[in-house]
């Protein structure tokens, strides 16, 4: 009885997400539209280190590192395996068109996720030892170690950047990877063994002394943020249709923490930070040449008031 | 119960413990008397796994089960069923006293005993349950030490190390926790208690170990150890 009603449930959201995509495209303005893939993202990003950062109080700045993973990653995939496996669906299985890049589009972000897990695990491993200040300017150092390392590699077009991704993103994938990183991260943090997430972040030494494994539970935060910024990375390329190491340097890493730093510690204020930084360079056009400008001020305005609400609590 | 032989522990070049070896029976309060820096704290540490020792042993046993706590990493040897009511209380301020309790039975799985063990709690601290939605933070410094002594209970240990727990309390509320330690000993909770109240320390314990300058320098019954003209003369300030 329970299995049948989840099933429900997973197919009804489906359902949701295909219709939504089906009249927001009808419907909205591209412009708009990719704004709002932008935005996703951007919550998918946010939530996915408020884990790390907000949650377990482990202060990284290496996202865009693992961002790149998913991103390269995922369109390795889908330019070079995808139509091999296009083909073998459509010929051999008869799927239709739309049933096979389906598949292959979910292959692509579920490879994505896990090899920047496995990235995250790899950096995470010997970085988590460190602390504060230590541990943010080694995620760093990880994080351009990555970028670098990608733009060395011929297979991905190297400097030149890897060209002609297929475009699969669309609001139907966004939605549900953007509820899928809610929903895992969320229940996480909430569930009993999330709150050594929190413990950790407390005080380290005395979770310790309640029994829980630290190192565990650190490179744990730190591989599933990884998991879910490989699959904000792998929309990304496949939005665009063109990646370059250039969209991943440390300054994109340093705006995923801007916007955990301005949403504070709960999931909804990451997500409505990341949406709103979306929308404020877009709305802002308006001032041209001087827009970055009025952005920082902007910016600079609602941690003011942000420190101000945090005081009064 | 807990077995410790020629424990050395450095930091470094400096060696805190040198030689220290200490046992605490079954059912039994034991507590350690020192000034700052005789390695007290240190000790303790070590037992928990927090610090790794040089060389000695630490052996502890439960139901005639022998293991060496060595080598093992802190959460093992909560399991095993040692808990610390660390230095300083440590409570997580931000997280409130529900959620505190809860992190301490982190390692346990019968949500059913749990929920015994809370009410256990708050029957030996009904301040906590009146507390119960606010953050331990909040707390005052007495309402914090009983909250780190329950959150330790809330792991159903064997072994309950206490560090320090009259540390920074006004003198009736160090009463009251000294109370309730006899009391949860009673119950059958072995202790091992480290304090600088060398004078409520003494009326509490069955025996005791003076430490200075990482050696055991002392060691007998409490009651003796309380009579003896040094101990009197460097700790009880008679």
């Amino acid at each position: 009885m329970k299995s049948i009603r989840q099933v429900l449930f997973c197919v009804a959201i489906l359902c949701f997400f295909f219709f939504l995509n089906h009249f927001l495209t009808l419907y909205l303005n591209p412009y708009y539209l990719q704004i709002l893939i932008y935005a996703g993202i951007n919550v998918i990003l946010a939530i996915s280190l408020n884990l790390v950062n907000a949650q377990t109080g482990q202060f990284s700045m290496g996202h865009a590192g693992f961002m790149a993973v998913g991103a390269y990653a995922s369109a390795f995939f889908t330019d070079r395996v995808g139509p091999l496996l296009h083909s073998f669906f459509t010929h051999v299985l008869a799927f239709p068109d739309f049933f096979s890049s389906f598949f292959i589009f979910g292959f692509a972000l579920v490879i994505a996720g896990c090899l920047s897990a496995g990235a995250g695990f790899i950096v995470g491993l010997p970085v988590l030892r460190l602390r504060g200040d230590y541990l943010a300017i080694a995620t760093l150092g990880f994080g351009e170690i990555i970028r670098v390392m990608i733009l060395n590699m011929d297979v991905v077009g190297g400097a030149r950047g890897f060209t002609d991704i297929p475009i699969y993103t669309n609001v139907f994938w966004l939605g549900l990877c953007v509820y899928g990183t809610w929903m895992v991260i969320g229940n996480l943090i909430h569930s009993t063994k999330g709150r050594a997430f929190l413990a950790i972040r407390e005080d380290e030494v005395a979770a310790e002394c309640m029994g829980i494994h630290t190192t565990k539970y650190k490179v744990g935060a730190f591989v599933i943020g990884a998991f879910f910024a490989g699959v904000g990375g792998a929309l990304l390329a496949h939005e665009v249709g063109y990646l370059h190491t250039n969209s991943f340097t440390f300054l994109r890493s340093i705006e995923i923490v801007v916007m955990v730093v301005l949403g504070g510690t709960s999931l909804v204020g990451s997500a409505l930070a990341a949406i709103v930084l979306t929308l404020l360079p877009e709305v802002l056009r308006f001032f041209s040449e001087y827009r970055m400008v009025v952005y920082s001020l902007v910016l600079i305005f609602l941690m003011l008031a942000r420190a101000k609400k945090w005081k009064s609590t | 119960m807990l077995k410790i032989n020629n424990l050395i522990v450095s930091y470094g070049n400096i060696k805190a413990l040198q030689g220290v070896s200490l046992e605490v029976k079954e059912g039994e309060i034991v507590t350690l008397i020192g000034a700052n820096g005789a390695g007290k704290t240190t000790l303790l540490k070590t037992i928990s796994g927090l610090i790794a020792p040089v060389s000695g042993t630490i052996y502890y046993s439960k139901n005639e089960k022998n293991s060496s706590l060595n080598h093992m990493a802190p959460h093992e040897i909560v399991r095993l069923g040692v808990s610390q009511v660390p230095e300083g209380r440590m409570v997580f301020a931000n997280l409130s006293v529900a959620e505190n309790l809860d992190l301490g039975a982190f390692l346990r799985r019968d949500a059913r005993e749990v929920r015994e063990s809370l009410d256990k709690a708050f029957q030996l601290f009904p301040r906590l349950k009146e507390r119960v939605t606010q953050n331990a933070g909040t707390l005052s410094g007495g309402e914090q030490q009983m909250l780190a002594i329950a959150r330790a209970l809330m792991a159903k240990p064997k072994l309950l190390l206490m560090d320090e727990p009259s540390l920074g309390l006004a003198p009736i509320l160090v009463k009251e926790i000294f109370e309730t330690i006899r009391k949860i000993n009673q119950e059958g909770l072995s202790i091992l208690l480290v304090e600088q109240n060398a004078h409520l320390a003494l009326q509490l314990a069955h025996r005791a170990y003076v430490l200075e300058t990482g050696k055991i320098v002392l060691e007998g019954p409490a009651r003796e150890l309380a009579m003896n003209e040094e101990v009197k003369k460097a700790y009880l300030g008679a």
